[in-house]
């Protein structure tokens, strides 16, 4: 019986201190790991479309609360003007989740990169999305607030040759991003003054 | 018997190398060791594992009642390993987004668990401290030059800190045999073949 209560009692202690510890380790190292995570995942999506930015997209970012969770905004000061922000948006491809980052300028609402971050999609055919920049870059300069479709659906996408589902994935991503900029632009616009 | 603390240090160096004189640990061995710097990467961090369970194994040896000790040392591994896990993160990301699955495998690694088992949990402190530190870097260099092995011929190139140098120049027609796996297994053998042939003498 006594070294049934000590086996209970040292694995107790053991199991507890390790909590601790590790509890300890996390919080010392949470932030970091998020900066890491944003540098090297979904940094180069943000650098390709905020070109130029004279300031560091990563570090300037904020989040904004709603409905549907809380969503991060990259800001972008380019040619001294900050007016420029992308954000994160998800379609469903092939593969699985599509990770997708939309930047757009607030003046005119207009689209001026979107990049995909993180996707599962065939080798060679779906990952086009993320590799090849003619797919991604017709979006430059389109009204975010429209409806994204690929062409082969009535829309205004030209689809990647062989991965049409990958690319109404996108699309539809995209069309996501514009419902959520316009929800939410007044709270945008109202952060992005505090930067000025 | 008894060795000094400076023998049972050396001794995981090349009496008891674990992966070429012990053949523990293979998994992460072949898997990880396509390159230099992923070896060494692999190899620091199971060493950290080591010392750390090694030195709280041998501390807590009065302690752990013989029926959980098993347990007790997983638990104490198990700790480290997330530890290792969190702090890569945080610092060197890309080499774990490399690694990926096998830095949480460490907690399986017949190596740190041997360890334990048979040295840690019999031997004193500054002892055990020897012998984690020992094996652990005899582990890291058994996959370091594992990876520069298959490296070299596989892809003609060292990586070290993230830049790979271009060793035998731009005609140099790759033997990518050598990075997949099968060629892990070929290269293993050839090598412990040439350990046994050294040995030998």
């Amino acid at each position: 019986m006594r070294e049934m209560i000590k086996m209970v009692v040292v694995l107790t202690i053991l199991s507890s201190f390790s909590g601790g510890l590790l509890a300890a380790v996390r919080n010392n190292t949470k932030d970091k790991i998020e900066l890491q995570q944003l540098t090297f995942v979904k940094g180069p999506a943000i650098m390709s479309i905020l070109e130029g930015a004279s300031n560091d997209p990563i570090v300037d970012r904020f989040k904004i609360e709603h409905e549907g969770g809380i969503a991060s905004f990259y800001v972008g000061v380019i040619d001294g003007k900050t007016d420029k922000v992308a954000f994160e948006s998800a379609g469903k491809g092939f593969g699985g989740d599509l990770g997708l980052m939309v930047g757009v300028d607030i003046k005119d609402d207009k689209i001026i990169g979107v990049g995909v971050t993180t996707h599962s999609e065939t080798p060679g055919i779906g990952s086009k999305a993320k590799t090849d920049p003619s797919f991604t870059n017709q979006f430059k300069g389109m009204a975010l607030m429209d409806k994204f479709q690929v062409k082969t659906d009535g829309g205004q996408v030209d689809a990647i040759t062989g991965a049409t589902i990958t690319s109404r994935g996108v699309a539809f991503g995209v069309t996501q991003a514009g419902a959520l900029y316009k929800s939410l632009k007044p709270q945008i616009e109202a952060k992005l003054k505090e930067f000025n | 018997m008894a060795k000094s603390i400076v023998q049972e240090f050396t001794k995981g160096l090349w009496e008891e190398i674990p992966p070429f004189r012990l053949v523990l640990g293979l998994c992460p061995v072949l898997a990880v060791t396509k390159t230099v710097e992923n070896g060494i990467g692999m190899g620091l961090a199971t060493t950290f594992v080591l010392v750390c369970s090694n030195i709280l194994v041998s501390s807590l040896r009065k302690v752990i009642p013989g029926k959980v000790r098993i347990a007790c040392f997983i638990i104490i591994i198990a700790t480290f390993v997330t530890v290792v896990e969190l702090v890569m993160q945080a610092f060197t990301y890309p080499l774990f987004l490399k690694l990926g699955i096998f830095i949480p495998l460490i907690v399986v690694n017949c190596v740190v668990l041997g360890r334990s088992e048979a040295f840690a949990y019999k031997n004193g402190v500054v002892r055990s401290l020897a012998d984690g530190l020992g094996i652990g870097i005899g582990f890291t260099l058994a996959l370091a030059s594992l990876g520069a092995v298959r490296e070299l011929f596989g892809n003609g190139t060292l990586t070290i800190w993230e830049t790979p140098i271009q060793i035998f120049g731009p005609s140099f027609q790759p033997f990518t045999f050598m990075v997949e796996a099968p060629g892990a297994f070929v290269c293993l053998g050839l090598m412990l073949c040439l350990m046994n042939l050294v040995g030998s003498k």
